[in-house]
């Protein structure tokens, strides 16, 4: 448990000392979010209805950005090749990674989303299913998006790919979480959809670690 | 299985296979065609355009069963290696992206004049759309790399990951209450077909399987040959 925190503390201090990188994911998800009521007409009643589907595609979107920088500065400067070699579990490394890189992408978006919830007029009662679908579907996206990261490693346009990859495998999340978003608008149970998404954050915590760890371990050799 | 992982015995045999699977395929095509337009009777409520079943149905299996197959070959090569299975895997993803494409096409055909719309967001056309998505994306992947044999690595893991669709695909129709109609054929008492029509389905569908086995056995072959040259000249260069 210390060396996990340890490992958590040196990745947040990396991203401390780059803040900018992170700043960049959270400015771009208040600009997507805002290009919407430009795009489509600021008719309240219909930003209403959208409002858990915009916002939800831009949280991804703006995930999808970050995520190619999870193993890439380790794999450049030769620290993941160390990490992989310690007697350290790899599966706990990625781990603790990818909950750095839900703590400094998902968790701003998360505390955001509110203020946006409110520019795009959604109704009252879906805000705390709002911030439930973000509090369990963000670092579902970092776990799963960790795979895509290994998997792109040392490839060419490893950013685009990424997304190209990654957004399919993910769709379930959306899916589900505007379900319930627009679900609880209209006053009906959310409690399904809500389980759904627990479920996969717990699938995916446990069996996310493992693939990538796996996919690091055939692709650095 | 491992018998045939050396790649001179695979084109030996594949040499041998290849006449027999085509021209199986083209017959069965023939007669497929010819009875499911000519010779079998129109559907009671959709009239003729229910011969498009006769391209969409086995198209629609074969996606999936094509995944599986590179699916199937991807573990192969993780777990054993197999050059051979990589091969396999790469050959068998625009194969499978091209049935896919049939399947989506067809049906958006066969949609319009039934549901009165080319395309509806339910579970079974979303999950096929995604299926197409993750060849597209192991397409993409595979080819992402200068050095090839990472390349394979990675799409391998990403054909295992992708697996998880086929069987949300199968079951999408009864676990959803969906436009698309239920499996009419896989059922554990009889189908709920008519025998006028299951021969003209059943012979397209073993067609469409020869056929795959004859493309992936060129594209293979292609493959080998192509690391061959470059094998060559690389020996002439250096």
């Amino acid at each position: 448990m210390k060396k996990f925190l340890a490992l958590v503390q040196r990745d947040l201090t990396l991203v401390y000392r780059n803040a900018n990188d992170a700043w960049v994911v959270l400015f771009f998800f208040v600009i997507a979010v805002t290009l919407f009521p430009l795009g489509i007409g600021p008719d309240p009643s219909v930003l209403q209805q959208l409002s858990g589907g915009i916002i939800w595609i831009c949280a991804l979107l703006s995930a999808m950005l970050s995520l190619d920088g999870v193993f890439q500065s380790d794999f450049d400067d030769g620290s993941l090749d160390q990490m992989i070699l310690t007697s350290y579990p790899l599966e706990l490394i990625v781990l603790g990674k990818c909950f750095v890189h839900w703590l400094t992408t998902g968790f701003p978006i998360l505390l955001i989303s509110p203020v946006l919830a409110t520019m795009l007029n959604m109704n009252l009662d879906a805000y705390t299913t709002l911030l439930i679908t973000m509090l369990l579907g963000t670092p579902t996206i970092s776990l799963m998006g960790g795979i895509g990261a290994a998997l792109v490693l040392g490839s060419r346009l490893s950013g685009v790919l990424i997304s190209l990859i990654i957004l399919p495998l993910i769709i379930p999340i959306l899916i589900f979480s505007v379900a319930a978003i627009n679900a609880s608008g209209e006053g009906i149970d959310t409690s399904s959809a809500v389980s759904l998404l627990g479920a996969l954050l717990i699938i995916s915590s446990v069996f996310c670690p493992w693939t990538a760890a796996a996919t690091l371990r055939h692709l650095t050799n | 299985m491992h018998k045939f992982a050396n790649p001179a015995r695979f084109t030996k045999l594949a040499t041998k296979v290849l006449p027999w699977t085509s021209s199986f395929a083209a017959v069965c095509f023939l007669f497929g065609l010819y009875f499911g337009i000519f010779d079998s009777p129109a559907d009671y409520q959709q009239g003729e355009t229910v011969r498009i079943m006769y391209v969409h149905v086995p198209a629609a299996w074969m996606s999936l069963f094509t995944y599986s197959l590179m699916a199937a070959a991807s573990a192969s090569f993780l777990i054993w290696k197999h050059s051979l299975a990589d091969i396999a895997a790469r050959s068998l993803a625009p194969i499978g992206a091209a049935f896919t494409a049939v399947t989506l096409i067809t049906g958006a055909l066969w949609g319009q004049p039934m549901w009165g719309t080319w395309w509806v967001w339910d579970a079974r056309l979303t999950s096929v759309l995604v299926l197409f998505f993750l060849y597209l994306g192991y397409m993409v992947l595979v080819n992402a790399f200068d050095d090839p044999e990472k390349g394979s690595k990675a799409a391998a893991v990403l054909a295992l990951i992708g697996f998880v669709n086929v069987p949300i695909i199968k079951f999408s129709v009864d676990w959803w209450n969906t436009l698309h109609q239920p499996a009419s054929l896989s059922r554990l008492d009889a189908p709920a077909i008519d025998i006028s029509m299951l021969a003209p389905l059943l012979l397209m569908a073993l067609g469409f399987k020869l056929f795959l086995i004859s493309i992936l056995i060129v594209k293979m072959r292609t493959i080998l040959i192509e690391k061959r040259i470059q094998a060559k000249q690389l020996l002439k260069s250096g």
